[in-house]
Order: structure tokens, then C-alpha cells, then sequence
């Protein structure tokens, strides 16, 4: 069994340097008369970032299969010309220059992460190539006046908040606790939570920070309660995520309704509190409840197709991360059938993309505005019998 | 919410932390005493207690008793392993040398541990289900009461090891003065072999009780182990009882710090106490001057 999994180890370790030494083509040849259009794409497939890379890359191949399968864009068969940025951000850059200088795309999608599409979108203006990124921080898409090649299919965290805080307006919730992890993540949460409060009418009445790697929150908790908050928002990622919920249950603290962040939007993490996490309140994106929503949501037959396809194809569940490949994928494939293949035509293409109907939303993208997603498209989640249930 | 609770809520999340930063430091200690040497690998055999244990439950189907002996069993024969097939290849080496094999063979346990878990976490079942108990408002889980027990009981054991067998005594002599031990005739290189198979063990337990609460995933050590390299220092390399009353301490701090003070700079305050002892009292809290000056670190 150990040296099956090592052998398994092995393979992996040699697939990945293999992954960063040649380029990942997923298009079969085909005979086809006419030039292909390429498709850039750069995801974290291996190294820290790998959960989110794993799924953008077999989401994007699927697809680009897929369009091959059906006669291509147009006419042109699809070529994904794929690397693995290796969560790092001078990979990212190089392999950007890469694709834009030897291979010529018009248009990359990814990266995977915040740090390393920072790292690209430099060049992106610099090359005038598009590139519409997987990761979600605001900073990619402002200030606009320089960000003009870029855009991004990751809803905001200012979404999230707004969503969250929506959710407690309507409940009459006004007085909040608010725990975050050290990590960059709960800092940016933590940014937005305070930032947003006084426009919603809630006030923070206790602040609490913990390690990404500590063993018990009580103490937070505890000294949250005493402040008498009317619900607590969690915002970390990894163990303490689920920490927190446990002992918030030990704690005999359910009474006071808990929120997370979205990071919490892993059936993974359900599994793992076994029933403490009933009644944790999280905004997350439509793709990860697919099935749970009406039939009327435009998202739903989008969703239930990728859904069905990628589980049939790689027999695991769907993902977020996979939803931003899809979006971002699929957009590329708008422009490129709508203006071909010039990188210009695409930019202002995905620009004035209005409708567009993803996994993670309805874009809108405006001169102004090249996210394209606000708090609408979140959907409000409960735990429900150790399940996600839209929330009321 | 009265003051009382939370005061006894800080005090329950203080002991239990605590005494796991003492089994970290007490692993470090009996390592520490036979060779000299401080073994950074010791947070690995915790992290690895924790995910064996969730292998013997969760894949095989242990009962948790079973389970947590073959976790504790295992993590010992890869403590021994450590020290039979690589500390002991590099023994003419100096101490130096072999602390950074150490921290070589951590860094080799976290890569396999992640690539047989993956970098998920895992948890285990209580060790005894049912609901927390309140006392004086504050809730205290049952997976506490067995970190406690567990640590008392190893702390018991361990005295009476020390002091009442053959081989304990046998290992405190290696410790006074390896040459005279070996001089009359006790085998320094088995008492070697065992004080890594006793660390690691214990270091396993700590991780198996722990996971219940805490959740365990591959890289969790690196932290534990520098937290219980802190106790172990703030209460004076080598010493027991040192080792369990500044692990307790250390937790209590960083509790009380986190309910009072601001729980951002819980980590901050532990490692402010650690520097102010090591600046003014170099010994720890608990070691002698003198025996402090003969040691090499």
C-alpha cells in the first residue's frame, strides 16, 4: 500500500518537473484546414496553491476538449497552450512572457492566486495581451486607469461582507464579533468587515486575532461573548475554520448565530466538525450549491452542465476554483468566436461583455468595472443535517 | 456575561494547551539529557501521533484505545529509526551537526506526511463522547480531561522510570557523564536508542490526544515543536519538572494574554517571556547555573 502511494509520489514529482519544463497542450491534432486559435493559460497547478490550479486546469482542458469535439471556434480548432506556474510568483511572470513572446496568444487566463497575478498584470499592460485572472483581489482590477488589459471572474470580498451584512440587517442583527486568522487572508477580511460596517448600521463589538496554526479558540470566543455581540463572523481558512465552530458549540455559544467567510464552503469541512458547524451561516458563489437553487436562476442549466461534465469526466466533486477557470475560459472562447484572434478586439470584447451568464455570476463588465460581479451573485448558505441549505 | 466564566474559560483553554507544550518539552528533555542533542524533529512525532491515529481509526477501523497504542508504538519505532539509520551514522560528528540532521529529518517527516494525508486536516472522535461539563459558567470538554490525565500520567511514569528502574537510572548516568557510564558498563548507545524511542512516543500521545480537539494536518509540528522547544528552555533544558510547570505556564500565558490583554499578540507575549528568561536567568526558570556551565548548549 506505502510504496504503491510512494510509487504514486514518484510519478507525481516527476509529472510535476516534466509540468514545468514543457508546456501542457491539451488539444488533440486535428484535421483541420484552417489556423488554430490559442488559448494562454497559467495556473498554480503544483506548490501551495495547488487546490486551486488542480481544478483550473482540468476544467480548462475538459472544455477546451470539448469545443474541439464540436468543430472547434468557428471553424479553427481550440489550442490551450497550459503552464504551471508552480505557485510562484517569478515562474508566473516568466511563463506570462513566455506565452505572450514564443507563443503568441491573444488572450491568457489565470493566474490561479492574487500574489502571482499581480506579478503578471504589469506585463499584461505593458504587451497589451489580455488577461483575465482566476484570483480575487480587488487590487487586479484597480486603479483602472492602469488595469486595462485586466480582468478578473472572482467575486470580491467586499462582495462577501456586503452579502454577510445584508443577511444580518434583515435579521436585525446590529451588534457583531469578530474573529480573524493572521493569515493575509483574514487580514484583507478583516480590512473589508471593518471598512463596510457603519454603511450597514453595524457596529464591531469585539475584534479577536488568532494563528493560522492554533489549537484551541476558546479564549476568542470566550472574550467575544462577554462583549455581548448578536453574531460572530469568522474569517480564516484551513483548521480554524473549523475549530472555531467546534468550540463555539462546546462553548454552549450556538444561541449567537455564526457567520464565515466563504472559505468555509468546502463539504470537506462539514465532514470534519461532525454536526458542530449546523446553523454557520456563509456567502457563497452559485456553483457550489448548484442543485439546491430554483429552476427560474439563470445560473442553474450553466452550472448543472459543468457539474455533470467534470464529475463524469474526473469522478470528484466540482469546485469554486474550477468554476473561475470555466468563467474565464469561456469568456476567451466568446471573444475569440465573436472578434478572433487579436488581443485589442478581445479587450474591448470582454469589456463591454454585458449578461454573460459563468458559474460564479451574470458579468457585467463595464469600462469602469472589470470584475463584473457584485454581492447579488452570492447566494446566502446554511449548514442544514450536515448539508448546505439556501438560507432564509 | 460575568467575569467569573470567563476567567475559568481562560484558565481550562490555558491547561490544556499548556500541557501539551509540556509533553513537547518533556520529549526534548529526555533527548536532550542522553545525547546532548536537541532533537527539532520532536513537533514531527506529534504531528505524526496525531495522523497515525487518524490512519488506525479511520482506515482500519481501530477501536480508539488500540488505535492510540499502535500510534504511539508506530511513531516510536520511526523515532527509533531516526536515531539507528541517521543520527547514529553521524555520531563522531558534532552536536551541532547532528541538531541540524534533525531539522533535516523534520522537514523529510512533513514531506511524507503530506504525501501520504495530502495537506488536509483530519480529526478524530473523542476519546470519551458527551456533552462539555460546566464549571462556574465555563465549559471544559472531555478530550481536555484526557490531555491532562495523559500528560499526568506520562509525567508519573516517566519519575518513576528515572528513578526507580535499571534502565532509567542507566540513562540519567549517560546524562551526568556519558564516559563514566560507559565505563561501567552500561550500553550508552541502546540508552541513546531509547531515549529516542521514549520521545517519540511521547510526543506521538501528545498528538493522538490533541487531534480530537485541535484537528492535525501534515504541517502543523513545526509550530507545536517550537512552542515546546520554548518550554523546554523557560524551564531549564533537561529538567521534568521544569518542563511541565513552564509548558503550563507558557499556555496559561498565552490564554490569559489572548482573554486580557489582545489576542494578537498571544504568540508575541510567549515568546517575550521566553527571551526575558533566556536574557536574565540563561539557565531557565528551573535549571542550575552551575550545571548550565559545564553543557555545550
Amino acid at each position: 500500500m506505502r510504496s504503491m502511494r510512494q510509487g504514486i509520489g514518484m510519478a507525481m514529482m516527476a509529472a510535476a518537473f516534466l509540468g514545468a519544463v514543457l508546456p501542457l497542450t491539451a488539444s488533440p491534432c486535428m484535421a483541420a484546414d484552417k489556423e488554430p486559435y490559442k488559448i494562454g493559460a497559467i495556473f498554480s497547478v503544483t506548490g501551495v496553491g495547488s487546490f486551486l490550479g488542480e481544478p483550473e486546469k482540468k476544467t480548462a482542458e475538459m472544455i477546451a476538449a470539448d469545443v474541439n469535439k464540436n468543430g472547434g471556434i468557428n471553424g479553427h480548432p481550440l489550442e490551450l497552450v497550459l503552464y504551471d506556474d508552480e505557485s510562484d510568483t517569478t515562474k508566473c511572470n516568466l511563463n506570462f512572457k513566455r506565452l505572450a513572446k514564443t507563443d503568441k496568444v491573444p488572450v491568457v487566463i489565470g493566474p490561479s492566486r492574487t500574489g502571482e497575478s499581480l506579478a503578471v498584470v504589469g506585463v499584461a499592460e505593458d504587451m497589451e495581451v489580455p488577461v483575465i485572472t482566476c484570483a480575487s483581489s480587488y487590487k487586479i482590477v484597480t486603479p483602472i486607469e492602469s488595469r486595462k488589459w485586466c480582468f478578473k471572474v472572482a467575486g470580491s470580498e467586499s462582495d462577501v461582507v456586503g452579502k454577510i451584512y445584508d443577511h444580518m440587517k434583515s435579521k436585525g442583527i446590529t451588534k457583531i464579533g469578530v474573529m480573524c486568522d493572521s493569515t493575509g487572508f483574514g487580514a484583507s477580511g478583516k480590512e473589508e468587515l471593518v471598512k463596510l460596517a457603519p454603511e450597514y448600521g453595524i457596529t464591531i463589538v469585539a475584534d479577536e486575532t488568532f494563528g493560522p496554526k492554533d489549537t484551541d479558540l476558546t479564549p476568542q470566543l470566550t472574550k467575544i461573548r462577554e462583549a455581548g455581540p448578536q453574531a460572530i463572523v469568522n474569517w480564516s481558512i484551513g483548521p480554524t475554520q473549523i475549530l472555531a465552530v467546534k468550540n463555539w458549540r462546546s462553548l454552549k455559544m450556538d444561541s449567537i448565530p455564526m457567520y464565515q467567510s466563504h472559505g468555509f464552503g468546502n463539504r470537506k469541512n462539514l465532514e470534519l466538525a461532525e454536526g458542530a458547524a449546523e446553523g454557520v451561516l456563509l456567502a457563497l458563489a452559485r456553483v457550489n450549491v448548484g442543485p439546491l437553487l430554483p429552476d427560474s436562476q439563470p445560473q442553474k442549466p450553466v452550472i448543472m452542465a459543468y457539474k455533470k461534465a467534470y464529475e463524469d469526466l474526473y469522478n470528484e466533486p466540482v469546485s469554486s476554483f474550477g468554476g473561475h477557470a470555466w468563467d474565464s475560459m469561456n469568456l476567451a472562447i466568446a471573444a475569440l468566436k465573436a472578434v478572433g484572434p487579436d488581443p485589442a478586439k478581445i479587450r474591448d470584447f470582454v469589456e463591454n461583455t454585458k449578461g454573460f451568464v459563468g458559474q460564479h455570476g451574470v458579468f457585467n463588465f463595464s469600462p469602469t468595472d472589470h470584475g463584473g460581479l457584485s454581492k447579488d451573485d452570492l447566494e446566502m448558505v446554511v449548514v442544514k443535517n450536515g448539508d448546505w441549505a439556501l438560507a432564509q | 456575561m460575568d467575569f467569573g466564566a470567563g476567567w475559568v474559560q481562560y484558565l481550562f483553554s490555558g491547561l490544556t494547551t499548556g500541557a501539551i507544550y509540556a509533553l513537547v518539552a518533556i520529549g526534548y528533555n529526555i533527548i536532550y539529557n542522553v545525547t546532548e542533542v536537541i532533537n527539532f524533529a520532536q513537533g514531527e512525532f506529534v504531528m505524526l501521533g496525531g495522523l497515525m491515529a487518524v490512519f488506525f481509526v479511520g482506515t482500519l477501523h481501530f477501536p480508539i484505545p488500540a488505535a492510540f497504542v499502535c500510534a504511539v508504538l508506530t511513531v516510536s519505532c520511526v523515532g527509533l529509526a531516526m536515531d539507528r539509520f541517521v543520527l547514529s551514522r553521524a555520531r563522531n560528528k558534532s552536536v551541532l551537526s547532528l541538531i541540524i540532521i534533525t531539522i533535516a529529518v523534520s522537514i523529510l517527516l512533513k514531506g511524507a506526511a503530506m504525501f501520504e494525508w495530502g495537506k488536509d486536516p483530519y480529526t478524530l472522535p473523542p476519546f470519551t463522547q458527551g456533552e462539555p461539563i460546566t464549571i462556574f459558567g465555563a465549559a471544559l470538554q472531555l478530550q481536555a480531561l484526557w490531555v491532562l490525565g495523559i500528560v499526568a500520567l506520562v509525567v508519573v511514569l516517566l519519575s518513576i522510570f528515572f528513578h526507580r528502574s535499571m534502565y532509567g537510572k542507566a540513562m540519567l548516568a549517560c546524562a551526568d557523564n556519558p564516559r563514566a557510564a560507559r565505563l561501567s558498563g552500561i550500553p550508552v548507545r541502546q540508552m541513546v536508542l531509547l531515549s529516542f524511542l521514549l520521545s517519540a512516543g511521547i510526543g506521538a500521545a501528545a498528538g493522538a490526544v490533541i487531534t480530537p480537539i485541535s484537528l492535525m494536518e501534515y504541517d502543523r509540528g513545526a509550530l507545536l515543536g517550537l512552542k515546546g522547544f520554548g518550554a523546554a528552555a523557560l524551564g531549564g533544558l533537561g529538567q521534568f519538572f521544569g518542563a511541565l510547570a513552564a509548558g503550563l505556564f507558557l499556555g496559561l500565558a498565552e490564554s490569559f494574554c489572548a482573554g486580557y490583554l489582545s489576542s494578537g499578540y498571544k504568540d508575541a507575549v510567549a515568546l517575550l517571556l521566553l527571551l526575558m528568561v533566556l536574557f536574565f536567568k540563561p539557565e531557565g526558570l528551573f535549571g542550575s547555573r552551575e550545571a548550565a556551565k559545564l553543557k555545550r548548549f
